[in-house]
């Protein structure tokens, strides 16, 4: 399986990265030669095996559903770039 | 006197009990050596100032008495632990200036034993990469020179090591999602250790890869290292991976002793290429442990080979998901070309946030999520990780401990493996199995080569017996004598 520069471009806008069209060779090279790297796990037999999400032998804890932390609003918003009257502010997104 | 940054964690412990100095003149004496040492890079950002508030209290608090063995120690924070104000990268431009308003548990758990923390240790961005030259905010160099040549230090966790190496800190602490503790201390003749995943708190950690990272530390002796560890690990309610067990003394209960232990030795790490000094050095280590009264026996991990390739599908897939959080709204930098949507905003500001590595991962990860290629990636990869896994559990049957070398190579220049990521991902051959498996392991300095590099040994354990891969640990170091430093050419 190898990845053309569509498939590069279509990635890149999958995962929010914005590309100018002359970095799209390297990356489109660079991608498959990765992509033909890990094509070796095709040759293992994993018939019947279960994929493995984590390497714990352990349930998934729960607490109370309640109320454990807030009210710092401040210290939420503190980092943010851009933040008015209280909130995180973004280009308007409903005309 | 010993000069105050010779000293390991343990003697620094004994001298301020003593009284021989004081925490505020270890701390002052490491300052002085990490001003000096500006040229290795292994500092993002300073913390001088706070450090040697911390150092004063500490000397209050072993005044009275009863205080941990980290108190008074100064040490250096990977940048990858969130610090409450105090500037925290991960080594990217897209956070930049981004200072947390609280504290990594592991930062908070090593804070309330007294550590004082002299700045945040340079990285490799987001913690990918074995050489920390992918780093936004300059490389960090290797303490340790071939001729004229910079080295690098190794990474991800390479400023960390970098530090310990060049005495510019006591220990550090570090993270390992595929080997970025224990390669780095491989490359820089330290001691690094990764504990059982689930034994040191993720909360706090800038995420890369979340069913692989742990956090652990970088140090200059295994009985450090096991102090270091205790104070570092704990179960974490704010953590879903956290292990609810008690951590265990295993600074107290640490031996050399490995008399009937059984050692296993795997073929499958026999790699083409690898160089007749590190195979040497292997067979060293066992006729070392033999002579300390162990039994070296042959085990078998069969799909070694496959560990890379499902690395490279299993944690750029997490990382594409963890880093869907820099978008220039809650943090970090914005790039907001004119006129410019909510989604040209993201992009514009993931594409200038970014570096290469990151991008080329958080690709290759959208990818292999992505709809049609799901099941023949991610899913493949992830089954291959229960073989993986397997074959370390069988192997668990006939050995207590498996004993490999850390790295395939020592060393290498700066700038000679950046453009083929391949060959730079190769270096974690050795320590990925175990991450993948979430096995304890350690690297352990044992010999330097021919050009006179440090060369580090591993060990692994089973799942949550850190005490056998620190005792053989022990046993291995006490056996190399390993007592080389680098020569502080930096400060001449």
């Amino acid at each position: 399986m190898s990845i053309d520069a569509a498939t590069v471009k279509r990635i890149a806008h999958l995962a929010r990265i914005k590309l100018e069209d002359n970095e799209v060779p390297a990356l489109e090279a660079e991608l498959n030669m990765i992509l033909d790297w890990v094509e070796q796990l095709g040759t293992v037999d994993t018939d019947g095996v279960e994929p493995l999400t984590s390497v714990e032998e352990m349930a998934l804890r729960q607490r109370e559903d309640e109320v454990t932390d807030g009210n710092y609003a401040g210290r939420v918003l503190a980092n943010a770039p851009d933040a008015q009257f209280g909130f995180f502010a973004v280009p308007k997104v409903v005309e | 006197m010993t000069s105050l940054t010779e000293f390991s964690i343990t003697e620094a412990a004994a001298g301020l009990r003593k009284g021989d100095f004081s925490a505020a003149e270890l701390t002052q004496a490491h300052i002085a050596a990490a001003e000096a040492g500006r040229p290795l890079g292994a500092y993002i950002t300073e913390t001088f100032d706070l450090a040697s508030e911390q150092a004063k209290a500490a000397d209050t608090r072993l005044a009275q008495g009863d205080a941990p063995g980290m108190c008074g120690i100064p040490i250096a924070m990977k940048d990858l632990f969130c610090t409450d104000g105090v500037q925290t990268t991960a080594a990217s431009n897209i956070l930049k200036g981004f200072t947390p308003p609280y504290e990594a548990t592991v930062a908070a758990n090593l804070k309330a034993a007294g550590a004082v923390m002299l700045g945040k240790a340079n990285l490799d961005e987001f913690a990918m990469g074995s050489s920390n030259e992918t780093s936004a905010y300059g490389r960090a160099v290797n303490p340790w020179r071939s001729g004229e040549t910079d080295l690098v230090p190794g990474g991800s966790s390479g400023g960390s090591a970098a530090a310990v190496a060049g005495r510019l800190a006591i220990a550090a602490t570090g993270t390992d999602t595929g080997g970025s503790i224990r390669q780095p201390a491989a490359f820089t003749g330290t001691v690094g250790m990764k504990p059982t995943y689930g034994r040191c708190s993720r909360w706090g950690i800038i995420a890369f890869a979340s069913s692989l990272d742990q956090a652990g530390p970088i140090t200059r002796s295994v009985a450090d290292a096991a102090i270091m560890l205790e104070a570092m690990a704990g179960f974490d309610p704010k953590d879903s991976t956290s292990v609810d067990q008690p951590v265990p003394a295993w600074g107290a209960s640490l031996t050399q002793d490995v008399k009937g232990l059984k050692v296993g030795i795997p073929n499958e790490y026999r790699v083409d290429g690898m160089p007749a000094e590190i195979e040497a050095l292997w067979e060293a280590g066992q006729a070392w442990l033999k002579d300390a009264g162990a039994e070296i026996v042959d085990v078998s991990l069969p799909h070694t080979k496959f560990a890379l390739p499902t690395y490279y599908i299993v944690a750029p897939a997490e990382a594409s998901s963890n880093l869907a959080r820099y978008d220039g709204v809650r943090y970090g930098i914005r790039e907001k070309p004119d006129g410019a949507s909510l989604s040209d905003m993201y992009e514009a500001t993931r594409a200038a946030g970014f570096g290469d590595e990151v991008k080329r991962r958080i690709m290759i990860g959208t990818y292999v999520l992505s709809a049609g290629y799901y099941d023949a990636y991610y899913l493949k990869a992830q089954k291959v990780r229960t073989l993986i896994a397997q074959d370390f559990s069988k192997a668990y049957e006939s050995c207590d401990v498996i004993l490999t070398p850390t790295a395939p190579s020592a060393a290498f220049a700066l700038g000679s493996k950046t453009d083929d990521p391949i060959s730079m991902y190769l270096n974690d051959v050795f320590t990925v199995p175990a991450s993948l498996s979430g096995l304890p392991g350690i690297s352990v300095p044992a010999g330097l080569d021919k050009d006179g590099l440090p060369l580090g040994l591993q060990l692994l354990g089973k799942a949550f017996d850190e005490q056998t891969v620190l005792n053989a640990g022990a046993a291995l170091e006490a056996a190399a004598g390993f007592n080389a430093k680098p020569n502080a050419w930096w400060a001449a």
